[in-house]
């Protein structure tokens, strides 16, 4: 036989290796920029699109508001005024006159009232039409000023101070989301109302103001600029309120039964392997139970929280189950042996001495998957949660929208220009909660684990 | 006893009395100096110097977490794949420092190979795992070529008997002790100067153990061997040299027959009668 | 106000067998003196238990039958000649009335004097069966009560009773797993088998043409080709996957080998941030900044990209996919052990040669295994491919196109419309049972794959 490299001198050998070691070196340090740039990419993504949606988000959280003198004209209020108690009245009747009474009112041309304050407040003789005049204001302007009255019928000749929202055109032309050297034919405001709105922006009486309307109000069509998040909120707080009651309770039992109590049998194997895969079922599919069975079977009311909470629960259960078997899996033997040995029985052990000690593990597992609920928008359409719903939920059977079902409806609005940075501030207020929820699990976790 | 014939050919057992050495008359491949590592802020070797012959068979001896294994992972710079390791002192190959900036380490491990404690060969073919390091190191021109060094080295290792028919299939299916060997074959494949082997056989059964023993013997022939090893028996039996290492010191160092027989220091005395360790 | 009165009596029950059965456990450990089996509120326990299910029993049966029951009544109530002279809708409009006239409400219309009467009438049924099935379960609760009551002596053995009972729980529990799998089969093969009364198996999954017809009521239903959409959302996941797995093994590569501490304390959670992002922010995202951005690019370039494409959803969705791709291979390249890395270290392998040739192979399965479940993730994504696809079903190979997917086909079939009667809308389930399979297929052999892997280095 011969032996090849010991045949050969030695420094041959060395040589062979040397003439590899430049290429070999350069490709270490190819594959290590490599490696180095994906980390580069996968944070730059992260980077790019908070920075994104911060961009396109801020500009939404002021928003310009017209500080208007109004004067309730008796000309144009033409109303009597509000029926009083007469002796011997029933309540319902007395309901009754002050409702028609309120109609009434409502009947009024409250936009002359409107128009009047904003032509005091434009320079004298300026020339614009009523109907682009009233573009300025958000069309809700009118109800505030109805709604004033209502509250305080002595207004009636009295002039106040009063503050509307612009109307959304307005907004997107005084924050430049439209281009302003765009032709009149396609500008949503017609020139005059442009040129009054810049004179009220230099003069104060158009100021920007923190946008407090996105979080107090609900979700409005007829006006975009004071459309809010406020019933999305409630519809997604109680959805959230159904997973935590149902999901949690029912999650870590299941898990305490499969890690602590199941024989292996063929039927744990095969519950095992159904959760493993339920965690992995595409959402929708969730969508599509729930249409099925909740509405179409159990004809549970459409578009309600508590039908989107149950289709969440049966979603995050598997993730709750997984993270507490983890959870479980983790408690030492040498604690188990100990409570068995001092002659507790199963069930003793797993409730007194295992549950504490995998709390923390199974309140951050939880409050993830809830975020995870939270963010959730694909079931939710098919139940019916993408209609249009402009009040508060007063109950968790009433229609709702959630949070992330409003933030397609809004990036779904004709007005563009309004919406996109609407939708982004919407982003962010979920996000907000999302990044909230994740902190307080992350803050937990330290606090209860550092007191075990 | 298969496996024992399987080897090229049998020699007389192994031990001490059978194998005189003078070392004197070796000349010294790799001179160590005051060499010290920390892992972190922890000091695990404290200034070791010892010089290393050529073709004789060197064993570091103590007790667990002596140091030993740790000095050999500096002789071949494995330390430096561990993050927060860091050696100080001179350890030259030849005369040539392996600290040296300007050496390259990836050169430095081609001449100093290793085996470690537990067999790891690749989950590759028996034959890809002897052919792994010529391959990395452009060592064969040719298709024969890497075939003739992976049989040698197959051969060299005592394995070739057993595998010859069975080069495609995977050499995690091999026993314990064919494994050990495998790596020793992948160890040899690269034609090291100095093969490094760290407790090679603390996981195999005793007739395995033999087997490697024999083999490390005939190694000794073309190269410079240190084995870091658990056992005194094993040290006696395979080394000429011996060094005892005790809580990240070198104790003692001399002739394998001198530091059993008759040693120097008392805690050498103590470790091979019994009383530390 | 009825179901206040429920939850109140059962507050009681409990409260009561509570501390009946305490009461008794504890007089028990005084007075006899022996040894007794288990502590006092195990007895409690065990008594609560014997009498809430009875309590529970008899409501549940009201809660299944009472309807039925009720409806019977109401139809005694109304003349046989108006009876006789309703369908089926007017019927059901007929007891809405009488409901809505019994509790109270108003109802709109003339109010025919038998309606009048049936409300009332119906309105005092219902008091007089309320109260009926109260005390009904009033009693069945205090009457079990009673009997475990007697049971309990030193050597009962009320925590093995309780403990039983916990235990049937828990595995309730874990039963609704496989319940809730089981509805999701049953829904959607109910809904599918009908839709596919409508069109033709083959139609549907050989069929090139998506062309569901919205509007019809009968007869012309429309196209219901799958391979449309099946190709979109192939293109997409894809273009997701080509996206992620480069980035995301490569990420995971650097921060397991390479990074230092502290690089890797860092990004790695940063990089987890993506997995937590709803996937409507992904959507969002898409649309009004990737798709524009890739649109310019391919003009600047002289290439005709649509904003919503194909290219758009599959690389915000390949960026979606990231940390999953990446947290899972590095869970998988920890897995490997040390002493394989070591191995090649020794033999002189520079830590790429390592990582590709020892690494990578060793890790292979588990990582197949990874993109597998990575790939079922983009398969089943939704709102991504709604907003930023373009929803655009025809069969065609440019990537550059508008593209539709299956799950945009649910969701534009299927929302708001809960009158499961055509095929417009049951295509719907069709679609979902489509997924599923597609989905679970790929599930089971990855998490196979993936299992294997860790016993191979256990």
């Amino acid at each position: 036989m011969t032996d090849v490299t010991a045949s050969r001198p030695l420094s041959e050998r060395t040589q062979l290796i040397r003439k590899n070691l430049r290429r070999r070196h350069m490709s270490e340090t190819i594959f290590r920029a490599l490696g180095l740039l994906a980390i580069i990419v996968a944070l730059g993504f992260v980077a790019l699109l908070f920075a994104d949606i911060l961009r396109k988000g801020v500009p939404a959280f002021t928003q310009s508001n017209l500080h208007l003198t109004a004067t309730f004209d008796p000309e144009i209020i033409d109303v009597g005024p509000p029926p009083g108690r007469i002796a011997g009245q029933s309540e319902a009747e007395f309901r009754a006159a002050s409702l028609k009474w309120q109609r009434e009112v409502a009947m009024l041309n409250w936009n002359k009232v409107v128009e009047a304050s904003l032509r005091a407040l434009a320079p004298a003789g300026y020339e614009i039409a009523a109907k682009d005049l009233l573009t300025i204001p958000e069309t809700d302007a009118r109800h505030r000023l109805r709604e004033m009255f209502v509250a305080d019928p002595s207004l009636l000749g009295q002039t106040v101070k009063v503050d509307v929202l612009a109307s959304a055109n307005a907004d997107n032309w005084i924050k430049g989301n439209i281009d302003r050297s765009l032709p009149d034919s396609q500008q949503q405001l017609k020139a005059p109302a442009r040129a009054l709105i810049d004179q009220f922006v230099s003069n104060g009486t158009i100021s920007m103001g923190f946008a407090w309307s996105l979080l107090t109000n609900v979700d409005s069509r007829a006006a975009p600029a004071s459309s809010g998040l406020l019933g999305a909120l409630v519809g997604s707080l109680y959805m959230m309120l159904i997973v935590i009651v149902l999901a949690v309770p029912i999650g870590v039992a299941a898990a305490i039964y499969l890690e602590e109590f199941a024989p292996k049998s063929r039927l744990t194997d095969f519950i095992e392997v159904n959760i493993n895969n339920l965690a992995a079922v595409p959402s929708i599919v969730f969508g599509l139970l729930g249409a099925a069975v909740f509405i179409n079977y159990m004809h549970l009311p459409i578009s309600a929280p508590l039908v989107g909470g149950l289709v969440l629960t049966l979603m995050t259960l598997p993730t709750i189950i997984i993270a507490t078997r983890g959870a479980l899996l983790g408690v030492s033997p040498a604690l188990r042996q100990a409570a068995l040995g001092m002659g507790a029985s199963k069930t003793q052990m797993v409730f007194h001495h295992v549950l504490p000690v995998t709390f923390p593990s199974i309140l951050t597992a939880t409050i993830i998957g809830v975020a995870h609920a939270l963010g959730e928008t694909a079931p939710l359409l098919l139940i019916g949660m993408k209609a249009f719903v402009a009040s508060v939920p007063a109950t968790p059977l009433d229609q709702a929208t959630a949070l992330p079902v409003q933030i397609y409806l809004w990036q779904g609005n004709e007005n563009r220009n309004f919406f996109e940075s609407h939708t982004a501030a919407a982003i962010m207020v979920l996000l907000v909660l999302m990044i909230a929820l994740n902190g307080i699990a992350i803050f937990l976790r330290s606090r209860l684990e550092r007191r075990a | 006893m298969d496996t024992l014939t399987g080897n090229t050919r049998v020699t007389q057992s192994p031990d001490v009395t059978s194998t005189p050495v003078e070392l004197s008359k070796r000349t010294t491949r790799l001179t160590a100096r005051d060499v010290t590592v920390h892992y972190g802020s922890k000091q695990a070797l404290h200034g070791i110097s010892i010089d290393i012959p050529d073709r004789a068979v060197t064993s570091f001896i103590g007790p667990s977490g002596c140091g030993k294994s740790t000095f050999l992972r500096c002789i071949n710079r494995m330390n430096d794949t561990i993050e927060g390791a860091k050696v100080g002192g001179t350890i030259k190959l030849d005369g040539e420092d392996i600290y040296d900036p300007s050496l390259d380490v990836v050169e430095l491990r081609a001449r100093i190979g290793m085996v470690f404690q537990k067999p790891n060969p690749f989950p590759k073919s028996i034959y890809d795992n002897v052919a792994y390091g010529p391959r990395i190191h452009g060592l064969a021109r040719s298709r024969a070529e890497m075939d003739e060094i992976v049989h040698s080295s197959l051969r060299k290792a005592g394995l070739w008997q057993e595998v010859k028919d069975r080069l495609a299939e995977p050499g995690t299916g091999l026993s314990g002790g064919q494994q050990q060997r495998l790596c020793i074959a992948r160890a040899i494949a690269v034609s090291p100067e100095v093969i490094l082997m760290d407790e090679p056989c603390s996981a195999l059964d005793p007739i395995a153990t033999a087997i490697i023993e024999e083999l490390i013997d005939e190694l000794r022939e073309n190269y410079t061997i240190v084995i870091v090893t658990h056992s005194m028996q094993q040290a006696a039996r395979v080394s000429q040299k011996t060094a005892f290492f005790h809580l990240g010191n070198l104790v003692e160092e001399g002739n394998t027959s001198d530091i059993f027989t008759n040693p120097r220091n008392k805690q050498t005395q103590d470790y091979i009668t019994g009383r530390i360790g | 106000m009825n179901s206040l009165i429920i939850a109140a009596l059962l507050l009681v029950l409990l409260g009561l067998a509570y501390q009946t059965g305490w009461a008794r456990g504890g007089a028990l450990a005084t007075a006899t003196g022996t040894k007794v089996h288990s502590r006092p509120q195990y007895h409690a326990s065990y008594v609560a238990v014997w009498t809430l299910v009875p309590a529970l029993i008899v409501l549940l049966l009201w809660a299944v039958f009472g309807g039925g029951i009720t409806l019977n009544f109401i139809r005694e109530q109304i003349p046989a000649d108006v009876l006789a002279g309703l369908d089926a809708n007017g019927l059901n409009a007929l007891v809405a009335r009488i409901h809505a006239l019994a509790s109270g409400y108003g109802v709109v219309g003339e109010i025919q004097p038998y309606e009048a009467a049936a409300g009332n009438a119906l309105r005092s049924f219902q008091f007089i069966t309320f109260l009926g099935v109260v005390a009904a379960a009033a009693v069945a609760g205090l009457g079990a009560m009673l009997y475990a009551r007697s049971r309990i002596t030193a050597r009962h053995r009320a925590r093995n009773a309780v403990e039983r009972v916990i235990g049937f729980v828990l595995f309730a529990c874990s039963a609704i797993a496989i319940l809730t799998t089981a509805g999701i089969v049953a829904s959607l093969l109910t809904e599918a088998i009908k839709f596919f009364t409508f069109i033709n198996p083959l139609d549907f999954f050989f069929g090139t043409v998506w062309a569901p017809n919205n509007a019809a009521t009968g007869g012309d239903y429309g196209k219901y080709g799958l391979l449309p959409l099946l190709m979109g959302t192939l293109m997409i996941t894809v273009i997701a996957m080509c996206v992620a797995v480069p980035v995301g093994l490569m990420a995971a590569i650097y921060l397991s080998q390479y990074a230092p501490r502290q690089l890797r304390a860092v990004a790695k959670p940063i990089i987890e941030i993506l997995a937590g992002i709803p996937t409507i922010v992904f959507g969002f995202f898409a649309l009004v900044t990737v798709g524009p951005f890739l649109r310019d690019i391919g003009a600047a370039v002289g290439l005709n990209i649509n904003a919503t494409s194909a290219l758009t959803a599959g690389v915000v969705m390949g960026i979606m996919i990231i940390p999953f791709v990446s947290s899972l291979s590095d869970d998988i390249l920890n897995q490997v052990p040390r002493t394989l890395r070591d191995g090649a270290y020794g033999l002189g392998a520079t830590q790429s040669e390592t990582i590709r040739s020892v690494l990578l192979p060793a890790a292979l399965p588990g990582i197949v295994g990874a993109f597998l479940l990575a790939v079922s993730r983009a398969v089943g994504e939704t709102m991504i491919v709604v907003l930023a696809a373009g929803n655009s079903p025809v069969l065609r190979g440019s990537i550059f196109e508008p593209v539709a997917t299956i799950t945009v086909s649910i969701v534009n079939q299927l929302t708001g419309d809960t009158d499961f009667a055509g095929p417009q809308s049951l295509v719907g389930f069709a679609l979902g049972l489509t997924l599923f399979v597609i989905t679970l297929g790929l599930n089971i052999f990855a998490l196979y794959i993936v299992r294997r892997f860790r016993e191979q280095y256990e």
